[in-house]
């Protein structure tokens, strides 16, 4: 059981700037996101772009904003769950919760802030009628162990950088790789786009294109997938493959908080922003583009600002029978949980002659 | 200057609404403005042309501005795809587009 006394949900900008407001209250934070690594959106979807409404910052990408986070709240030594996402929720009788995530792994803690943005990030799926039926059964929407693939053919549908790179990949590793796309032309980093062309002249990856997975086959396992080339259904063709594994991005769904209870409107979770971003729950709170009310705003400053009310908040939640009056990190500096001390240098104070 | 655009929900109910041309607002965001869609299903994204969930067709005969590369990309892997897809994100509102029809793609 991972014990913590903020548990973030969701390590977007939102998530890990609450870990540095809750740190300079001397609270300690633990972070669950879906995604293998933090960041959020920032990360997942737009690294490369510039975003130029942070303040004091006219312009900065999206990746780089993550760094600096990382970085400004590392002295207090953040727990992460990575890969895993935030399913169920259970209130104990002192007021403080369980949250466990879909592998399992348990988090106790007295105050839950869900920082989960637009939701978890997850698999979008092509319509295939029968592509349900053979999940986990030749289909796979991620490769989690690529040694599963080894010395088997795949077939990868995409025109990402995904699909490019998980053929780059798993040409070395499997039997067989096959890439097919609707069109001629990939969107990718260009030495990707580069090395499966390469791959391809060297005949260790099949190209398709332009190409679409229509239909499955197979009874107890995948055995063969239908290949439509042109749109056209004359020129339909049947290629056997051990794995499909369609990658088509990912896309974020509010998932299973959408069932702790929490008052939901617009797809967001209303919070009291009269205060202190508090949920119906009292305990949890929402925080950052998860949350709505009136006048919401879907912008990362106003994720710090509400990131910042909800850790004094909680800290009265936390410790009833304290006094606490805000300081300035200025004045106060930042004391970190791993002994680092950061403080504004003395002044000298001392005469001329 | 407003133009005037009908724009088909998901439920194919017709509205028919007016869009600012000097707010430099895109269908997209039009579509957010008068809320035909459930907000947290179209403009997920924000308007990078990174997802599809603003996905119209264009039932109306007007010449639109050329995709760019990154519409076309995402288009490329958006499913329910036909003829007549744009991204509503990528569509400028602007003085030619007076009498538009577009109706919105389901979700996905």
């Amino acid at each position: 059981m991972i014990k913590t006394d903020i548990l973030i949900i969701g390590a977007g900008p939102t998530g890990l700037f609450a870990v540095f407001e809750a740190g300079l209250l001397k609270l300690k934070c633990h972070i669950i996101d879906a995604l293998p690594q933090p960041g959020g959106q920032l990360a997942e979807l737009y690294p490369k772009k510039p975003i130029y409404d942070i303040p004091g910052f006219p312009e900065v990408l999206a990746g780089d904003l993550v760094d600096n986070l990382m970085e400004q709240i590392k002295s207090f030594q953040p727990g992460f769950t990575l890969g895993e996402k935030a399913e169920t929720i259970e209130k104990l009788e002192d007021g403080s919760f369980i949250v466990s995530t879909d592998a399992g792994t348990k988090h106790h803690a007295p105050i839950i802030a869900i920082a989960g943005g637009l939701g978890s990030f997850e698999p979008r799926k092509p319509k295939i009628d029968n592509l349900a039926y053979f999940e986990k059964k030749g289909v796979e929407y991620m490769i989690k162990d690529p040694e599963k693939f080894r010395n088997q053919s795949v077939v990868i549908a995409g025109g990402g950088d995904s699909a490019l790179d998980w053929s780059i990949f798993l040409a070395d590793v499997a039997s067989e790789v096959t890439l097919v796309h609707r069109r001629n032309e990939f969107r990718g980093a260009l030495e990707s786009v580069d090395r499966v062309k390469e791959l391809k002249d060297m005949g260790k990856i099949k190209l398709i294109t332009p190409a679409e997975i229509v239909n499955l086959k197979g009874e107890d396992h995948l055995n063969s997938v239908i290949i439509r080339k042109n749109n056209n259904p004359q020129e339909d063709f049947e290629l056997p493959t051990d794995y499909f594994i369609p990658l088509f991005g990912l896309s974020p769904k509010l998932g299973p908080i959408a069932n702790w209870g929490l008052e939901i409107e617009k797809n967001a979770i209303k919070v009291d922003n009269t205060l202190d971003y508090q949920t119906n729950i009292p305990g949890i709170y929402a925080i950052g583009d998860v949350n709505t009310y009136p006048g919401k705003l879907k912008l990362i400053l106003c994720g710090f600002h509400e990131a910042t009310l909800m850790c004094q908040s909680a800290f009265q939640k936390i410790h009833p029978e304290k006094r606490y009056v805000m300081k300035y990190t200025t004045v106060g500096g930042v004391t970190g949980f791993d002994g680092t001390k950061k403080e504004a240098p003395k002044a000298v104070v001392k005469s001329i002659d | 200057m407003d133009v005037i655009l009908t724009i088909i929900d998901r439920d194919g109910v017709e509205h028919r609404v007016e869009a600012p041309t000097d707010m430099a607002m895109n269908l997209m965001e039009v579509v957010r403005s008068y809320e035909l869609a459930p907000e947290g299903t179209i403009g997920v994204c924000g308007g990078m042309a990174m997802c599809a969930s603003c996905q119209c067709y264009v039932k109306s005969n007007h010449e639109l501005p050329e995709k760019s590369d990154d519409e076309e990309a995402m288009l490329s892997e958006a499913f329910n795809v036909e003829e007549d897809s744009r991204l509503g994100c990528q569509i400028h509102i602007t003085e030619s587009l007076e009498g538009l029809v577009v109706e919105l793609a389901p979700e996905e």
